[in-house]
This record gives structure tokens, C-alpha cells and sequence, in this order.
């Protein structure tokens, strides 16, 4: 492990690489201030510029640079205008906008970047310990095990997504492998379900997709809906220093939370948002009577908790994605896709095969977190006036941020054509409530799904490698059980309620 | 019927005609050879199709309840009328000419007219702002794109010929 932490910190301490984390932490927190836009869109505008800087370590270190600049934004803007722009930094909202309505909004954001810091520093650590383990696991499957694991992944994203929402989630992550099959596969040369036109021949492009599915649709509602993006900020930040009895009280808290929220970051589709909701609740619970009091009330111990939270599970999502090649939630699927676009295989071999890629990341996450601590927390006050730029100005500008994303990664108009109407198809399915993650989820599984499959199924000569191999149909059954689950007990429950409402 | 079972009924239409396709079509132009395979560029989309209409079905159907409740959308479409729904429109068209006026007239123009209109149409009406933020905004962005990361644009009209 030491000589691979010494291949990162060779790779990561370039003047390039520093720039990229520089660089990657102040867009990121820049734009993840604005209403709207959260860390997946960002990461999906940004890709374009990754891939054209062409060297695979130094474009995941921009791209998860921007990753926490854009978590430690929208914290910002939850603590300050009491707008959260990602989901994940709702629970910061909860004790950190109160803080900055009593005029302790420095206050809150020290307590914030610190616990993110921590948060983030303690995930690296547990990430450096569990991704070379789970790596040498993963180095025994089979494609057939992979076919199995994949399906895991794709139904426990479903499967987390909410009760009454397991069929949407499941019906997204469907389409999202239907709509992979279009174009021409790896396996067979043959064009598939193309309609005969020619821009559908190489499949749909995936930043495009990300585009559409993300950015688009926050932007539109940003559009319909001028509320969301009133911008009064709360207070003047000042005195970013807290003390010690403060410093005291918060550390049981980050140390927890961090644990907590790694391990849930780690389960796919589970991630920063479940994290940060749990860790509040849980600290809630366990805090003392006049502390719980507190809770909701202006409480840096309730800031804490899911700021640590969400911070560590941000950088336990890279564990599947680092070691088994399988993202669990949709940032993460877009730095596959992104991964993918530069040649480089996420998976058990990517430790053996490109160890400066793997220890460069978990480098540069140490080193992010320290340049959000020492560098942006200063520079806070000035980077939030960028709140107060007027949406009229604001929402042209992030419109045309995500066409270019769309079109300087293929060159294509079409492409443009056919994010529009993609977005627009988005838009519908967030007004139905459909999930959207795991639609882009599937799409970018959907080619190494059908490769590992059909790699099996040719070995084993038909789908008997199912029942041939235990722990493919062990996982498989695994699968099953993880969607029918919760849709079954939701049902018993129901039932259950029902019939006492009989009885009285 | 809720507008979610309505989406379901239309992605089970997707599914089935996928599923079509996938069971009637693309066998017939399957070389000889590649028949003795067990696996063929249609066995994927097959198992696929049907699963996702048996999963459309059962959301049209409505078989799961929403048991979660009290949980606040993310946005309410009963509230749609009170939704800027014409300015949505007018910038996705905006959004559709660009992509169209990109190659013949060039990157620099068609970027400039876009984020004017854009702003027009969110009802901004301070020119001496406008004009110039977007001149800059577009001229900066082709150079970074074009010299920096050195990606093709092409800055003025076609019949410029650059």
C-alpha cells in the first residue's frame, strides 16, 4: 500500500495535477453554489474538458476535484440562501441556514468545511483500505460473476430508491439498458435497432444523455419556476473562526458520521443523500436533552453530522466504481462513462493495470479536501457574490454551458437536436416522479452487462453458466430478492394496516 | 389514471415494439455461421424486452402503492398552470435553432444571438449589460475552446470560409 500511496503522490504532486485539483475544487464549488445545478451536471460539463486533456490520472483528478468542489458549494448555498442545490446538502440546510439567520453565517461554513474535510480525509483513508481488498476479491469472477454482480448493482439502486418508487427505479434502469443496445455492440458488428439512420450508428452519446437527464431538466425547472432560484443572501460572513469547546463538541459527531456515512456510500444506490439524512437522524437521537433541543434550532452539531456524512459516502461511492468497475450512484456513472471515453477499464485490473490512475485519485482526494479547507473556505465570501447574479443572465448561460457540453465532446449538431428532445422527455419523467439516476445508471452498465453475458454464455454454450456456477445464481437470486423485497413488505404492511382499520 | 401510468403505458409500448423487433427482425439477417453461436446480437434486447414490459405492466397496473406518502415531489404538475410553461417553450426553441444555426452561421454568432434572445425572453431589458456580457462570454469561450483545448469551432458564417 505504501508504494502505491508513493506512485500517487509522485503522480498527484505535478504542476499540472495540482493545477487540475486547484483548479477542478474552485469551478466545482463555483457553479455548485449556483440554484440548479448539482454536482452530476457539473461533472457532465466539465467532461468534455477532461477528456481533451487527454492524460487519464490528471482528468479524474479534475473531474473528482470538481466532484467535492461542487458538494462544498451547494453546502454553501444551503447554509446561505437556504437553497440547497444538490439533494445531499438538504439536511445542511436543516441547522446551517438558522446559524446564518443569527449572523453566524462564518460560523457555520467553518463547521462545515471542516466536518466536509474530515468527512472526506477519514473516507480516503477507509477507501485506501477497502478498495485494494475488494479489488483482489474481484480478481477471482468470471465474466459470469460480473454478469450477476452488474445485475446486484442495477436492482439495489432500484431497490433503494424509495417505497412505491422500486418499479419506476427498476423501469428507468430497463430503458436505460434498452436504449444501450442501440448502435453497433462490441461483440457483434452489426448495427442494431438504428432505424437506419445514420447519427444513431455509433449509439447514443453518453454526455449527451448525462445532459439531458441532469442538467437540462434542473435548468427548465429553474425557468418554470422562478422561486426556486430567489436569491436573498442571509447575512454578511464574517468571523469564520469557532472555539474550542465548539471544536470540542463536533469531533465525536465527524468521527461517527464519517464511518457511517463511507459504509453507505459504499452500497450501490444508497450514496451521500441517504447519508447525510441518516447521519443527522442519528445524532439527533443520540444527542442529550438540552442538546437535541438544538436540532433544527441552529445546532453545529446537526451542521456536522451530515456534512461529515455526506463527504465520506461522496468518496465511499469510488469504492465499486474503483475496484469493481460498477458506479453506485449517478455521479459516479458519469466518471465511468467519462473513465471509459479515455480508454481506462474501472475494475480489479485497474489497480494492477494503471496504478497511477487508481493511487492519483485518492491523492488528490487528501489534497482537495485540504485546498476546500485552507483555500475556498477564505475565499467564501467573495465566491458567494456569485449568488447574486440574476437568473435572467444565470439561466442562458447554463443553458448554453450544456449544449456545448453536448457538442464539444462529438462535433455533432445532432447531437444537439437530440439532447433537446431527450431533455425535454426528462423533464416529463421528473414531473411523474420517475428517477432518473438509474436510467443513466443502466445505460452505461447496459454494454458491459450484454459483453459479460454473452462472454458467458459462449463459454458455458447457452445459459446454463446460471445454474453451473453457485455464486452466479447465488448473486442472481440475490438480485431477485433485493426488488421483491421491499415491494412485498410494503404490501404486507399495507394489508396489515388495512385490517386494523377493519377492526375498529 | 395518473400521469406516471400513462408514462409507464407508453414505455411499455417502447418495450413492446422493441421486443418486436428484437423477436421478428433481426434473426432473418443473421449470417449461417453465426446461427450455430449461442448467443446472437438478438438474445440481449429478447430477455430485456420482456422484462421491461412485464415491469411497464405492473407499474401501469399500479401493483405497488405509493405507501411512502407525505413526501414532497420534487415538482407538482397539478400546479402546472402557475409554471412559466411559454418561457420553457420559447428557450427549448432557442435551444433547437442554435443547434440548427451552429454550422452555417458559426459559432461566435449563433452563441451571441442565443444568449441575448435568452435573456429577452426572461424579460431582461438592460442592453448595455447584455450586449456586451455576451460578447465577451461567446469570444472567450471560442478561444478557450479552439486554442486552449483545441477543438474545432468555426467562428464565423460559412461563406466567410474559415
Amino acid at each position: 500500500m505504501l508504494e502505491g500511496i508513493l506512485i500517487g503522490l509522485t503522480t498527484a504532486f505535478t504542476g499540472t495535477n495540482l493545477l487540475m485539483v486547484i483548479g477542478g475544487c474552485l469551478i466545482g464549488t463555483f457553479i455548485g453554489m449556483l440554484p440548479g445545478l448539482g454536482p452530476m451536471s457539473i461533472i457532465a460539463i466539465m467532461i468534455p474538458v477532461a477528456i481533451s486533456i487527454g492524460d487519464p490520472s490528471a482528468a479524474l483528478i479534475l473531474l473528482a476535484g470538481v466532484y467535492y468542489g461542487a458538494i462544498f458549494g451547494g453546502s454553501t448555498s444551503s447554509i446561505l440562501i437556504n437553497a440547497p442545490g444538490v439533494a445531499s446538502t438538504v439536511a445542511t440546510s436543516f441547522d446551517g441556514y438558522p446559524l446564518a439567520r443569527q449572523g453566524k453565517a462564518g460560523k457555520a461554513l467553518t463547521v462545515a468545511a471542516i466536518a466536509s474535510f474530515c468527512g472526506g480525509t477519514i473516507g480516503a483513508i477507509l477507501l485506501m483500505i477497502f478498495a485494494p481488498m475488494l479489488a483482489s476479491v474481484a480478481l477471482l469472477f468470471h465474466s459470469a460473476e460480473y454478469f450477476a454482480l452488474m445485475v446486484v448493482g442495477l436492482s439495489a439502486i432500484a431497490a433503494f430508491a424509495g417505497t412505491g418508487q422500486v418499479g419506476k427505479a427498476l423501469l428507468m434502469t430497463l430503458l436505460g439498458l434498452i436504449m444501450a443496445t442501440v448502435g453497433e455492440g462490441a461483440l457483434f458488428n452489426a448495427p442494431r435497432f438504428t432505424m437506419g439512420i445514420m447519427d444513431l450508428q455509433s449509439g447514443f452519446g453518453f454526455i449527451t444523455l448525462a445532459m439531458a437527464m441532469f442538467a437540462l431538466p434542473e435548468a427548465l425547472y429553474l425557468v418554470l419556476d422562478p422561486a426556486r432560484s430567489n436569491n436573498e443572501a442571509g447575512g454578511e460572513i464574517k468571523d469564520l473562526r469557532i472555539t474550542r469547546d465548539e471544536a470540542k463538541q463536533i469531533t465525536p459527531v465527524i468521527g461517527r458520521q464519517s464511518i457511517q456515512g463511507f459504509l453507505i456510500g459504499v452500497l450501490p444506490g444508497a450514496g451521500a443523500t441517504i447519508a447525510s439524512f441518516l447521519g443527522y437522524a442519528v445524532e439527533r437521537n443520540i444527542a442529550s436533552k438540552e442538546d437535541q433541543e438544538q436540532f433544527g434550532k441552529g445546532s453545529i452539531k446537526g451542521l456536522a453530522a451530515p456534512e461529515a456524512a455526506n463527504n465520506a459516502a461522496a468518496t465511499g461511492s469510488f469504492v465499486p466504481l474503483l475496484t469493481l468497475g460498477i458506479p453506485g450512484s449517478g455521479t459516479t456513472a458519469i466518471l465511468l462513462g467519462a473513465l471509459i471515453a479515455l480508454n481506462v477499464t474501472p475494475g480489479p485490473r485497474l489497480m494492477i493495470d494503471e496504478p497511477e490512475v487508481f493511487w492519483a485519485v485518492i491523492v488528490s482526494m487528501y489534497i482537495g479536501n485540504l485546498v476546500l479547507l485552507f483555500l475556498n473556505l477564505p475565499l467564501i465570501p467573495y465566491i458567494a457574490k456569485v449568488l447574486a447574479v440574476p437568473r435572467t443572465f444565470l439561466i442562458p448561460f447554463i443553458l448554453f454551458f450544456t449544449l456545448m457540453g453536448a457538442y464539444i465532446g462529438q462535433n455533432n449538431a445532432t447531437e444537439l437536436l437530440i439532447l433537446v428532445g431527450f431533455g425535454i422527455c426528462a423533464t416529463i419523467l421528473r414531473f411523474a416522479d420517475y428517477p432518473l439516476a438509474p436510467l443513466l445508471i443502466g445505460f452505461i452498465l447496459g454494454q458491459m452487462l450484454e459483453d459479460n453475458f454473452s462472454r458467458s454464455m459462449q463459454l458455458e454454450g447457452g445459459i446454463g453458466f446460471i445454474l453451473e456456477r453457485p455464486m452466479t445464481m447465488g448473486l442472481l437470486a440475490f438480485a431477485v430478492l433485493l426488488v421483491i423485497l421491499p415491494t412485498y413488505r410494503a404490501r404486507r404492511a399495507r394489508i396489515r394496516a388495512q385490517g386494523i382499520a377493519d377492526g375498529d | 389514471m395518473a400521469l406516471d401510468r400513462w408514462i409507464a403505458l407508453i414505455i411499455l409500448m417502447i418495450c413492446l415494439a422493441y421486443g418486436y423487433a428484437a423477436f421478428f427482425t433481426m434473426d432473418a439477417t443473421l449470417p449461417p455461421f453465426m446461427q450455430r453461436n449461442p448467443v446472437w446480437p438478438s438474445t440481449f434486447p429478447k430477455i430485456l424486452s420482456v422484462i421491461g414490459a412485464l415491469v411497464a405492466l405492473s407499474v401501469v397496473l399500479g401493483l405497488e402503492k405509493d405507501t411512502g406518502g407525505g413526501k414532497e415531489p420534487d415538482i407538482d404538475f397539478t400546479r402546472l398552470g402557475d409554471y412559466k410553461i411559454g418561457q420553457a417553450l420559447f428557450l427549448l426553441g432557442l435551444m433547437v435553432a442554435y443547434a440548427l444555426c451552429l454550422r452555417p452561421v458559426g459559432f461566435l454568432g449563433s452563441t451571441m444571438f442565443f444568449l441575448i434572445a435568452g435573456s429577452i425572453v426572461l424579460g431582461e431589458r438592460r442592453w448595455f449589460i447584455m450586449i456586451p456580457v455576451a460578447a465577451f462570454a461567446s469570444g472567450g469561450i471560442w478561444y478557450l475552446v479552439q486554442e486552449v483545448l483545441g477543438i474545432f469551432l468555426r467562428p464565423w458564417p460559412f461563406f466567410l470560409g474559415v
